[in-house]
């Protein structure tokens, strides 16, 4: 069995749960398209989020160029990472010439993807993640399993064990308002002593040299306007070429993330405030590759709205842990195996193919004709069981030559009909919670023979 | 017009009666229908496990079978988009007119008054394949006017009823070796489909791809449940 | 800045893009489909959380606050036609000052009917930017002729990069990250009302 396999089986023991996070998510769905709905403009849109970022990335470097030029001549200072090793020390570098020890964090997947927080850890930095849901997960120990609602795998009461335990709030008390006031309290603490802030990026635009950060909490805002240092990390393809694109871009982004017409702060960041040293580290990590790959370079479009999430009824009914990578859902399916195949081979196989997440996408990538497009390049690269690999291969012969599929299919139905126990039992996968299809006494193909090409007409 | 019946081998094997009513379904609208004997399977079950690359032979045996048709018609969704996507582009056969029944009867045959008669209540799944990516009816997601060939012809049957449900296209969690790799959420998302129906009241649960209504069909025998499904094109040669 | 990362990565983007895209769009424009600029906005702002209130002149604005927050001890604004006792911003050297601010009063720069969203940039800030996030509670002060349709219409209107920083705010602070309970108040403003001027 796959990981993920694995995985949602365990998610599965408790139906319950898995019905209460299959509609937690759901819901977001279907705010989206309530959200959706409101803007006849909705699909043009679309359309035009997709052109854009089609645009951008063949003239990627390009404006990679302009926009430097115009964000060191603001003061913003500019890394490059190669990869997740090289992100990671470069932030810590600025850290530590700074001396700096008490660190806030925003809402990044990209730390996230690079593991920031453990690396910042084992050399002595604490980070604190200030967004409420990676807070709360952070606490617990745990990855987020939604890129927009990290804790949306968690009850109330799960919460309140976990503020309990770390910030002494009532036993027992499960009140989302008591709970977001309890942390709301101990944050602003970490707020006012902060001394470094790491955000993330949703949009840089090439054409003012600036970037756009997207809460609804405040959080990137309170630690970036009052650390002395401000890091915003952010992958190479988020770049938009000009500021009047953000007009497409924030119209969709919050309506097909959470169903409303925009976060609640939307922050353009174009130079440091007096006396405050603003950072950007922009970072590749395997982007290039995927932007090489034919097939896949799409995928860089996501602005990691979280819709295809919403969506997928997969992801509903196993959760974001059982992908085993930052990010995960539909569009984590098809950027993980660039980044660690080996790894993830089984998650182009996590997926009935339905193609509801290419739908939602607002930037119209087609992620389900991706994924089908994986499990080729999984297989070719050879990361497929010996076992499966047999048993397709037996199959593609029984269905190349006609008269051993209609042998096969007469002994199979025989068998159904005559030793069904053969066939229910526990090793069939299929038994476990269905009943096999009565196997009728001739196919298709025999009745036909008998009763002709005429048919019968009643 | 010459005809050339495609059934899904699943069909041939399990569901012989869904072939056959397509077959009168097709003959009593004036089409020539031939059935090709030495037809198997698109070749779906391989190219979505990853093995495309290996599906020549049993591409090949399709494209001989099915040489000089006018149309290729077939009763399921998903088999005809893994012909026209992955196995006809292949041979730049642009004569190989594949079509899924529904848009078959809507688009080419342009039928308007199906004579049939059905006095049940039924739910309508929404086969993904044929839906999304056939185009067969628009879909929760998109922001654009509804319509549905399946249901269109539905609407021509007499006395059949119709039930409203509260995921009109959401997935069954059939797809393909998916019910069987990823069992635990395939047959989770299935028993959830089939109580969306059951809660509907519905005596019968249809659609056009008979894959998917044998992933519920085995979870409703199962339950034990009095619901049965039924191809759509069993209900359109319904008498 | 050089660096041999800089530099290989650029490359790579080189090789690897694809040789062509399509062109950008221009003149991007959409028609709104409802009329009443001021009421969507309003009603928008409802939705989000915040509270619109039309208001003839700065001294209702001065009489509506003071009867809304009575009890606000920390008042921070700079809005000179707004009679009201405050801290002027510009006052203040260490944002970190702003911390015990109950209420602040910014002007808006231009309102967004459709999603309820303000403009506001350092300008408005009297020199802070954490002004509007760390008060306790937020108003904004927003000339009802500065309103426009949607996002598109928005951007043509405001230099976003006039300043270092500035912002679309759109109703008070808000998280539903505890089993989807929306609440208000997360780490900005826990409420805010927004004054439609004229």
């Amino acid at each position: 069995m796959s990981k993920h396999a694995q995985a949602a089986d365990i998610f599965n023991l408790d139906e319950a749960r898995v019905d209460w996070h299959d509609e937690s998510l759901w819901f977001m769905r279907q705010k989206r398209d309530k959200a959706a709905w409101s803007l006849p403009e909705w699909e043009a849109l679309r359309n035009l989020a997709s052109t854009i970022k089609d645009h951008s990335l063949a003239h990627l470097d390009d404006y990679w160029l302009v926009f430097e030029k115009k964000a060191e001549a603001n003061g913003i200072q500019i890394h490059w990472a190669a990869d997740a090793q090289e992100h990671n020390q470069i932030v810590l570098d600025i850290l530590r010439q700074n001396d700096l020890h008490r660190i806030v964090k925003s809402k990044s997947m990209l730390t996230e993807e690079c593991h920031l927080n453990p690396f910042l850890e084992k050399n002595g930095i604490e980070v604190i993640d200030t967004d409420l849901g990676e807070r709360i997960v952070q606490m617990r120990d745990e990855p987020p399993s939604h890129i927009v609602m990290p804790a949306i795998h968690l009850k109330r009461e799960d919460v309140g064990i976990t503020f309990h335990q770390h910030l002494g709030t009532d036993e027992g008390a499960t009140d989302p308002q008591y709970l977001t006031e309890a942390a709301r309290q101990h944050l602003r603490e970490k707020f006012i002593q902060a001394e470094a802030a790491i955000t993330g990026v949703n949009f840089a635009i090439a054409e003012t040299g600036g970037f756009v950060v997207c809460t609804n909490e405040g959080n990137a805002d309170m630690g970036a306007h009052l650390a002395k240092i401000h890091i915003a990390c952010m992958g190479l393809e988020k770049i938009i070429p000009k500021m009047a694109h953000l007009g497409v871009f924030l119209r969709l982004l919050a309506r097909s993330a959470t169903g409303q017409p925009i976060t609640t702060y939307s922050s353009h960041f174009h130079a440091p405030r007096e006396g405050q040293q603003m950072h950007l580290v922009i970072v590749d990590n395997g982007r290039t590759t995927q932007l090489g790959r034919a097939d896949f370079r799409n995928s860089l479009k996501c602005i990691r709205c979280g819709a295809c999430f919403n969506t997928c009824p997969v992801y509903r009914r196993s959760g974001g842990h059982s992908y085993h990578t930052a990010v995960g859902g539909p569009i984590g399916i098809i950027l993980a195996p660039n980044i660690d195949m080996k790894a993830n081979a089984d998650l182009p196989f996590a997926s009935t193919l339905c193609g509801s997440c290419t739908n939602v996408c607002p930037v119209k990538i087609d992620i389900h004709d991706q994924i089908w497009k994986w499990r080729q390049v999984v297989v070719a690269e050879g990361y497929v069981e010996t076992g499966k690999k047999k048993g397709i291969q037996l199959m593609n012969y029984v269905l190349s030559h006609p008269k051993v599929y209609r042998l096969m299919g007469k002994i199979g139905r025989r068998v159904l009909r005559l030793a069904p126990f053969l066939a229910n039992n526990g090793l069939n996968p299929w038994y476990k919670h269905r009943e096999m299809p009565t196997a009728p006494a001739e196919s298709f193909r025999e009745w036909y023979l008998k009763n002709g090409a005429h048919g019968i007409k009643k | 017009m010459k005809v050339g019946l495609f059934i899904p081998c699943y069909v041939d094997q399990f569901y012989p009666q869904v072939a056959i009513a397509v077959l009168e379904l097709l003959q009593a609208q004036g089409c020539e229908v031939g059935y090709p004997l030495d037809q198997t399977c698109c070749g779906q079950p391989m190219a979505n496990s990853g093995f495309a690359a290996i599906a020549g032979d049993c591409n090949a045996n399709f494209l001989r079978n099915f040489a000089g048709y006018d149309y290729i018609v077939t009763p399921s969704g998903s088999c005809a988009l893994h012909l026209k996507e992955h196995v006809l582009p292949h041979e730049a056969n642009s004569s190989y007119q594949v079509y899924e029944l529904c848009e078959f009867l809507t688009d080419v045959l342009q039928v308007s008054s199906i004579q049939a008669r059905f006095p049940h209540r039924v739910g309508f799944h929404n086969s993904c394949h044929g839906q999304r990516m056939m185009g067969l009816s628009s879909m929760s997601e998109r922001v654009l006017p509804a319509f549905s060939k399946p249901l269109s012809l539905l609407d021509q049957v007499a006395g059949l009823e119709i039930a409203t449900l509260d995921r009109s296209d959401e997935c069954c969690g059939f797809g393909g070796t998916f019910c069987v790799s990823e069992e635990a959420i395939s047959s989770k998302m299935g028993k959830d489909r089939v109580e969306d129906h059951r809660s509907k009241n519905v005596e019968y649960i249809t659609g056009g791809d008979m894959s998917c209504l044998m992933h519920m069909e085995g979870i409703l025998r199962r339950q034990k449940s009095p619901i049965k499904v039924i191809h759509i094109a069993e209900i359109l040669n319904a008498r | 800045m050089e660096s041999k990362s800089r530099l290989q990565i650029l490359e790579k983007i080189r090789q690897n893009r694809p040789s062509e895209g399509p062109a950008l769009p221009e003149n991007i424009h959409f028609e709104p489909n409802f009329d009443d600029l001021a009421l969507k906005f309003a009603d928008t702002l409802g939705l989000i959380g915040g509270t619109a209130v039309f208001a003839p002149d700065f001294a209702f604005i001065a009489e509506d606050l003071r009867l809304v927050f009575p009890g606000a001890q920390q008042i921070v604004h700079g809005i000179a036609a707004l009679s009201l006792v405050g801290i002027h911003p510009e006052t203040i050297t260490d944002p970190h000052d702003l911390a015990l601010a109950d209420l602040a009063i910014l002007p808006g720069q231009l309102g967004v009917a459709e999603s309820a969203a303000i403009w506001l940039d350092e300008t408005n800030f009297g020199g802070h930017r954490v002004l509007p996030f760390i008060a306790q509670h937020l108003a904004i002060v927003l000339e009802r002729k500065n309103l426009v349709h949607n996002l598109h219409a928005a951007y043509a209107q405001v230099n976003a990069a006039a300043t270092g920083f500035g912002l679309w705010l759109a109703g008070p602070s808000k998280t539903a990250d505890i089993e989807q309970a929306m609440v208000i108040g997360a780490h900005g403003a826990r409420s805010l009302r927004v004054y439609l001027l004229g």
